[in-house]
């Protein structure tokens, strides 16, 4: 009997999360970086980097949002399988996951300005993510870096809320680039 | 010979019984997502769920954590304790990673990845390819002014940063300068004020530099970071402002001038020896034939 769900985790988990966690770390803490990541083999459309982030960050204790595209059994099979972390709407997620025209960005999460750190991390799947387009300056960039991003203005509204807001992992195939919410767009 | 004694000549022996860099997965994960947030808001401090670890508060639980969630197979550790590769603290931490982790050590700065660190920032320039993991005693820079958690989140909350400056205002009106000499309080990208931990204010100018710098507080339960390139500003007034101050001399054994200096009484007569807290930096230099005055003669002719 074929069961999907079952397989596609990380092989040696202790070691595959730990690369995989240094190469998302380092992506928010330098904003514009690329990565490559592997390690994971999602279903349904998902891509590798936006599977690895799940295996990497999620377990019980991190609720999920799936975007309606990737609210699929096979993907929500995969994700209890592998992590365990329930699904919960928006308001309630630690981590979402989907395309930026399907998350609902004000339903979120943006944590308090005493916990500025109880706000969701959203997982981006994109179709294109290059180093080029908007300019990027803040902590993590020297002078400035740049990044293929969906909307401008929406990104520039959540830097605004700093300390508050939402952070951002765009996933690409098996690359993938962040986006926090310290970081400035122009 | 004894089992224990056995041991005790293997410490090289890595260890299989534990996970990867000894912490379960779970934990590293919930470490790994407070140092994700704390990167996202330089200079807050992040509250974590910290463990026991096989070491007393005070020896860097903070920091071993920290630097365990960071570790992968391929990378080169190296843990200095005031500038110093070789004392126990440095010893024990470095060895719990070999044995735990397998990964590589070094005492050499340039051929580390990830540094771990007790009140000192290496002299020699940090890559944007290195990480450094600070151990933090007390994270938050207010509590010697202000005991409760709940006034000093608020505190925070409203970027209400007076008790600060009063604080150093009143070194100035009883000492004539600020005379606060290490922990010196920053600003980081004009926002959060930060406990830099424990270094002395002549690190505090490199703490804008091309690294990450993780923050680690075990029994504080706190995570906090500044990537690469952070704005951070010691605190100061116009009239007064910050100076990075050390010792006025040279290293004795290397001659360096630029670098901050252990002081070392050497005898009953007021015999004293200044050399280089950074212990790497300063042998580093003595091997490339610079010596201080006090440097041991060289057997250079003898034989």
């Amino acid at each position: 009997m074929q069961r999907p769900s079952l397989t596609g985790g990380f092989r040696d988990a202790p070691k595959d999360a730990a690369f995989a966690f240094r190469a998302v770390m380092n992506t928010m803490a330098k904003p514009g970086e690329i990565n490559s990541v592997t390690g994971a083999e999602p279903p349904a459309g998902l891509s590798i980097a936006a599977g690895v982030v799940l295996l990497t960050l999620c377990d019980p204790e991190t609720p999920v949002y799936l975007a309606p595209r990737f609210d699929l059994p096979e993907v929500r099979d995969w994700i209890t399988f592998h992590t365990g972390a329930p699904f919960v709407a928006a308001s309630a997620a630690h981590f979402a996951l989907g395309t930026w025209g399907e998350l609902p960005l004000g339903d979120f999460p943006v944590g308090s300005a005493a916990y500025p750190d109880r706000s969701a991390t959203l997982i981006v799947e994109v179709d294109d993510l290059r180093s080029e387009g908007a300019t990027l300056s803040g902590p993590g960039i020297k002078d400035s870096a740049a990044l293929s991003l969906p909307d401008r203005a929406a990104i520039q509204q959540n830097a605004a809320l700093f300390p508050r807001g939402l952070d951002f992992i765009f996933t690409c195939g098996d690359r993938l680039a962040a986006l926090p919410r310290s970081t400035k767009v122009s | 010979m004894t089992q224990i004694e056995q041991d005790k000549n293997a410490p090289d022996t890595v260890m299989s019984d534990y996970n990867f860099a000894y912490l379960d997965e779970q934990t590293k994960r919930m470490i790994r997502r407070a140092i994700l947030k704390s990167l996202a808001i330089p200079g807050y401090q992040v509250p974590f769920a910290s463990r026991e670890m096989p070491m007393p508060y005070g020896w860097g639980t903070g920091g071993v954590q920290v630097s365990a969630a960071v570790l992968t197979p391929d990378d080169t550790l190296k843990v200095i304790d005031q500038g110093a590769d070789d004392t126990t603290n440095a010893v024990s931490i470095r060895r719990f990673f070999e044995k735990t982790a397998g990964v590589a050590v070094t005492e050499a700065t340039a051929e580390a990845s990830i540094i771990q660190t007790r009140h000192r920032i290496p002299e020699a320039e940090l890559r944007e390819d290195q990480v450094l993991v600070y151990q933090v005693p007390i994270p938050e820079p207010l509590r010697f002014l202000e005991p409760s958690e709940v006034e000093t989140r608020k505190m925070h909350e409203l970027e209400e940063y007076g008790l600060m400056h009063v604080k150093l205002y009143e070194d100035i009106a009883q000492h004539g300068a600020i005379a606060t000499a290490y922990a010196y309080p920053v600003k980081v990208e004009g926002r959060y004020v930060m406990d830099p931990s424990p270094i002395p204010k002549f690190d505090n100018p490199k703490l804008e530099m091309a690294a990450i710098q993780l923050f680690g507080a075990g029994r504080e339960q706190r995570i906090y970071a500044l990537p690469p390139y952070t704005q951070v500003v010691s605190l100061d007034f116009e009239d007064y402002p910050f100076e990075a101050s050390k010792a006025d001399h040279l290293c004795g054994l290397c001659g360096a001038e630029d670098s901050y200096l252990d002081e070392l009484i050497v005898d009953d007569e007021g015999g004293r020896l200044f050399m280089c807290s950074d212990t790497d930096y300063c042998v580093a230099r003595q091997a490339a034939g610079h010596r201080g005055s006090d440097a041991a003669p060289t057997l250079e002719g003898v034989a």
